[in-house]
């Protein structure tokens, strides 16, 4: 009795760490990604306020929106990644 | 002690009933409880409609931003009757108020976009302000809760919508749905608008999906980073003098490079949820 009881804990806690791993590499893709696209965004804007200072406003205006929407895709998927974490 | 440092963080971020009031050099000075309520019963749901702690900093917000409009609002009228330009707190929000207005509001919904200004800015200010309280000791942020992001989100996906039904009217908005690519002709014609209708559909549910939580996890994340690296502390609190004053030298700069970074983040959230929302507004008004 004792021993089923053991067992189901430890294929329990197995579970738990398994759906903890799957989170940790859920989040670190995401990230990966969403670094390369904010990166990709942040390098053009500098470069295109390089060329042209005078149209700063437009591209800094542009640049944030840009990131925002990515942002909101990866951070979607950071959420769902840590329910992983909170639902037991 | 892992277990006891992810239980301070959910403690810290999550919703209670009641505000602890923390001495910092150790134990409670007081406690709020608030009220609790019986949980009313809608078709066999149970919704617990008692305030908590992100109610009450919530209404604390509302109630912020109506105090300082106000003030400055009269503040502007005395200076602006004695004839001089805006100084001290009404020249600061005024000048807040024209940015908001002018460059998130009109500059993207385009014609009509005054209309829009007053929720935006309402948008904008309440979300600050929201941000800001949770920065504050003992403060707790509200936007840290799905529940609030995600009415904020539905409040701007109605005004999306709505906005976009009036000003397009039934067969204009029907048609921002139901949408024949340009340039297909018979079957493909046909075959290509029934595929476009659910993606249509989805596009407009993802809007505020992602402007809730967009929001909700930008000011989550801040304070779990702000909390693990306070935890960090704890978790060399074992070991020898020279690690453990070295980590805790090393987490209280680090804790404080994090709050001054989570000061510009409460302000760019404010910003980005205000402007994709009349970004979203102004795609909707000009669809054709």
């Amino acid at each position: 009795m004792f021993q089923a009881d053991a067992a189901a804990e430890a294929a329990k806690t197995a579970l738990n760490n398994n759906a903890l791993l799957g989170a940790g590499i859920g989040m670190g893709l995401a990230i990966i990604g969403a670094g390369l696209g904010i990166g990709r965004i942040g390098g053009q804007a500098v470069e295109a306020i390089a060329r042209q200072p005078e149209a700063s406003g437009d591209i800094r205006g542009a640049m944030i929106l840009t990131a925002a929407l990515i942002e909101g895709a990866t951070l979607a998927a950071l959420v769902f990644a840590l329910l992983f974490k909170l639902i037991k | 002690m892992m277990q006891d440092i992810g239980e301070m963080i959910m403690h810290h971020t999550s919703d209670a009933h009641e505000i602890a009031f923390e001495s910092p050099f150790g134990g409670e000075l007081f406690t709020i409880h608030l009220p609790q309520w019986a949980p009313v019963h809608i078709g066999g749901m149970a919704i617990d409609l008692s305030p908590t702690k992100h109610v009450v900093f919530m209404l604390l917000a509302a109630f912020l931003v109506w105090l300082t409009m106000w003030l400055t609002g009269r503040s502007l009228e005395k200076q602006r009757a004695a004839g001089h330009p805006p100084r001290g707190l009404a020249s600061l929000f005024e000048s807040l108020v024209v940015f908001v207005r002018n460059d998130v509001a009109v500059a993207n919904i385009g014609h009509g976009g005054a209309r829009f200004a007053p929720y935006v800015m309402t948008l904008f200010f309440f979300i600050l302000y929201m941000n800001l309280l949770g920065l504050m000791p003992w403060g707790a942020t509200a936007t840290g809760n799905l529940a609030v992001t995600g009415a904020l989100a539905l409040t701007a996906g109605l005004t999306i919508e709505i906005s976009g039904m009036v000003a397009l009217g039934p067969m204009g908005y029907v048609k921002t749905v139901v949408f024949a690519p340009p340039g297909t002709t018979g079957v493909t014609k046909l075959l290509l608008t029934l595929i476009m209708i659910p993606v249509e559909l989805i596009g407009k549910l993802v809007k505020p999906f992602a402007l809730c939580l967009r929001l909700f996890a930008n000011m989550t994340a801040g304070h779990f980073v702000i909390l693990s690296l306070l935890g960090l502390i704890f978790l060399f609190g074992t070991g020898p003098a020279a690690i453990r004053w070295g980590v805790a030298t090393g987490s209280v700069f680090f804790v404080l490079f994090m709050m001054v970074l989570e000061l510009l983040v409460a302000f760019l959230q404010a910003y980005i949820f205000a402007l994709l929302t009349s970004v979203f507004i102004g795609l909707m008004q000009h669809e054709h």
